[in-house]
């Protein structure tokens, strides 16, 4: 009954040695009621047999022990509880209790959804909120994000060309997202092996298979692109919900439709090309307001003058005779040739000499 | 603990061997999973097959005779890789399909193909033949339409027809990819290039074309706007016309004797300046 070495169970014989491990039950020895397991003013020959008596007589384990025990028998025990109970009864049903809990209570979160295993077989939903099953391995339950929206873009992240081939036979560089979530957990969980996969490889069948329907130029324009999303999420939709995949294609989204990196030079000179071919419209729309303008400018004026001359025809032509000669031989040098048998002498050098100086020019002929 | 072993030790082994026999005969289908029961090698029963009887849940068995075969029930997924196609038209064609298809015999599919992978290996290039063949009878450019639909459904049922062999059914046969091969790729870039080059000079010449309509067409409207105005004395337009063109000519404001006039006393203009009447 014994234990020489029990570190915890003091020895009546050597209740000093034996309390070595828990000293602190030597220094608490005064103070004796602070530990309540002890009566009141025990003294260290009393309080061990004490706890081996009520161990023998109360614990579980107390006859058992008397009975197989003895000498020779195990050392190990359990920490004693108060009373003298081993902990370890506590702690299996302990572990099993937080075990049970932890596998038989469910928090589903509002845009989760869970499906129930009962022995493997899938026997009910869990909605949102509290929920109890069966512990584990009875039940088995799987929570997913049914709500939450997980998005693929495509292609991947190496951010390599993808290219695709057009309805014309032309090839377009294009990459997409599709986003998506659960509509149906069984079927998500049960119908297909890797939704994730048979998203994407549903995703690329159909737009490829979307692109192939539709020209090139379709691809780059706003309408043509919004075509090719609708398609490719009905296409997309129509393939998953024949798997049964539980998979709703919330939509797809193109990203970029380029034309290929080796011949998108050739697309930008097309578009350089249309803006040389609207600065060449716009130019020949300036000149021909201008040119229009001056034609409307000149008539009007002609009308104006015309109107007048109507009036006075003979005195107005005079007018405008006369003035036009003011202004031009007032601005000119002039030379006055008498006919007759003189030889006219022009001095041409000379005047051109003048023309450099025209401050001078003017004068000088007037007064010849 | 010991003396409790030693106390009831007929229990606590009758227990354990209880348990051990458990533990060897009982087996969990999930939901996931089919199961074939083969007894000495010979398939005896099924649990939780598509559109069977048996559901998904807790099985006993005979241990050491009777072994557990488990299956996938869930849809499976067969790849084919890269197949350069030729077209009716023999233009080539990189093609990339996938299948999908579920076990839905699984005796059969034991006894004929082992596993999943092998059903896998089985169907591969039967899948490759049959798209080869149905692609093959068609143009290239069907391939890249609508078409595409009628010949994946031929595909499928070939494929259905040889997979039923191994107990599978075949669900679906997508096309993934139709990707041409580098040559052809190469000259479809040319095309593409050209094909631009061409848009780019139809564009420019089309700006060059309408700039000249536009400038011509404000010519005409020019010409009929002074025709108006001067259509209506025609004798006038001529003297004043004239008077502009000698203003404009001669009377050069910016430098003024560039030119030298030389006038005859007869002139007109010197009518009066000689005093004759």
């Amino acid at each position: 009954m014994t234990g020489k070495k029990n570190p915890w169970g003091g020895d009546s014989g050597k209740g000093g040695d034996g309390d070595k491990p828990t000293g602190a039950q030597d220094g608490d020895k005064p103070k004796g009621p602070r530990n309540p397991w002890l009566p009141p003013g025990g003294n260290d020959g009393r309080r061990a047999p004490n706890i081996e008596d009520i161990f023998k007589s109360r614990g579980p384990e107390g006859p058992r022990r008397s009975g197989g025990g003895g000498p020779g028998g195990p050392n190990f025990r359990f920490p004693q509880r108060p009373g003298g109970k081993s902990w370890f009864p506590i702690a299996v049903i302990a572990v099993i209790g937080i075990g049970v809990l932890a596998t038989s209570v469910h928090l589903v979160g509002p845009q989760q959804q869970g499906v129930v295993k009962t022995l493997g077989n899938y026997t009910r939903p869990l909605e949102p909120g509290l929920n109890f099953t069966a512990p584990f391995p009875i039940e088995t339950v799987d929570i997913e994000d049914v709500e939450g929206v997980r998005s693929v873009r495509i292609p991947g992240n190496n951010n390599q060309a993808k290219l695709i081939l057009t309805g014309d036979q032309n090839l377009v560089d294009l990459s997409y997202i599709v986003r998506w979530n659960i509509k149906n957990l069984e079927g998500f969980k049960f119908r297909v092996v890797d939704p994730v996969e048979t998203v994407n490889e549903a995703a690329e069948a159909a737009m490829r298979a979307s692109v192939a329907e539709t020209e090139l130029d379709e691809t780059f324009s706003g309408q043509g692109r919004a075509a090719i999303e609708q398609d490719v999420r009905e296409r997309m939709q129509a393939t998953l919900d024949s798997y049964g995949a539980g998979i709703r294609v919330l939509g797809v989204e193109i990203e970029k439709a380029d034309p290929p990196a080796q011949v998108v030079d050739a697309f930008r000179d097309v578009q350089v090309a249309e803006q040389n071919a609207d600065a060449a419209r716009n130019q020949a729309r300036g000149y021909a307001q201008q040119v229009l303008a001056q034609a409307e400018g000149e008539a009007e004026a002609f009308d104006k003058v015309y109107e007048q001359y109507r009036l006075a025809p003979q005195v107005t032509r005079q007018r405008l005779y006369y003035e036009t000669m003011e202004r031009v031989l007032s601005q000119t040098d002039k030379t006055i040739v008498e006919t007759g048998n003189v030889t006219p002498y022009l001095p041409l050098p000379e005047i051109r000499r003048r023309a450099q100086q025209p401050t001078t020019t003017v004068t000088a002929p007037e007064g010849q | 603990m010991t003396n409790f072993l030693q106390n009831h030790r007929t229990a606590v082994i009758a227990l354990g061997v209880l348990l051990v026999a458990f533990m060897m005969s009982a087996y969990v289908v999930p939901e996931e999973e089919q199961a074939v029961i083969i007894r000495t090698g010979e398939p005896v029963g099924v649990v939780n097959t598509p559109g069977g009887v048996t559901d998904a849940g807790l099985y006993l068995r005979i241990p050491f005779i009777d072994s557990v075969r488990r299956i996938e029930k869930r849809l499976l997924d067969l790849e084919m890789n890269d197949e350069e196609v030729l077209s009716a038209d023999q233009q080539r064609l990189l093609v990339n399909a996938y299948a999908r298809f579920r076990i839905t015999d699984p005796v059969r599919m034991v006894e004929r193909a082992g596993t999943t992978e092998g059903v896998r290996n089985a169907l591969e290039p039967i899948l490759n033949s049959v798209l080869r063949q149905e692609l093959g009878r068609r143009t290239f450019q069907s391939m890249l339409t609508a078409e595409r639909g009628s010949a994946l459904a031929n595909v499928r049922a070939n494929l259905d027809r040889q997979a039923r062999q191994y107990g599978a059914e075949v669900v679906d046969v997508k096309i993934m990819r139709t990707d041409l091969p580098e040559a052809p790729l190469q000259s479809a870039f040319r095309r593409m290039e050209s094909d631009r080059e061409r848009e780019a000079r139809t564009i420019r010449a089309g700006g060059s074309r309408d700039a000249r309509i536009i400038r011509a067409e404000a010519d005409a409207e020019a010409a009929r706007i002074y025709a108006d105005a001067f259509g209506k004395d025609a004798e006038f337009y001529d003297f004043y016309r004239a008077m502009q063109s000698y203003d404009a000519t001669f009377s050069n404001g910016e430098n003024p004797s560039e030119s030298s006039i030389i006038l005859s006393p007869d002139n007109e203009y010197l009518r009066q300046f000689r005093g004759r009447r």
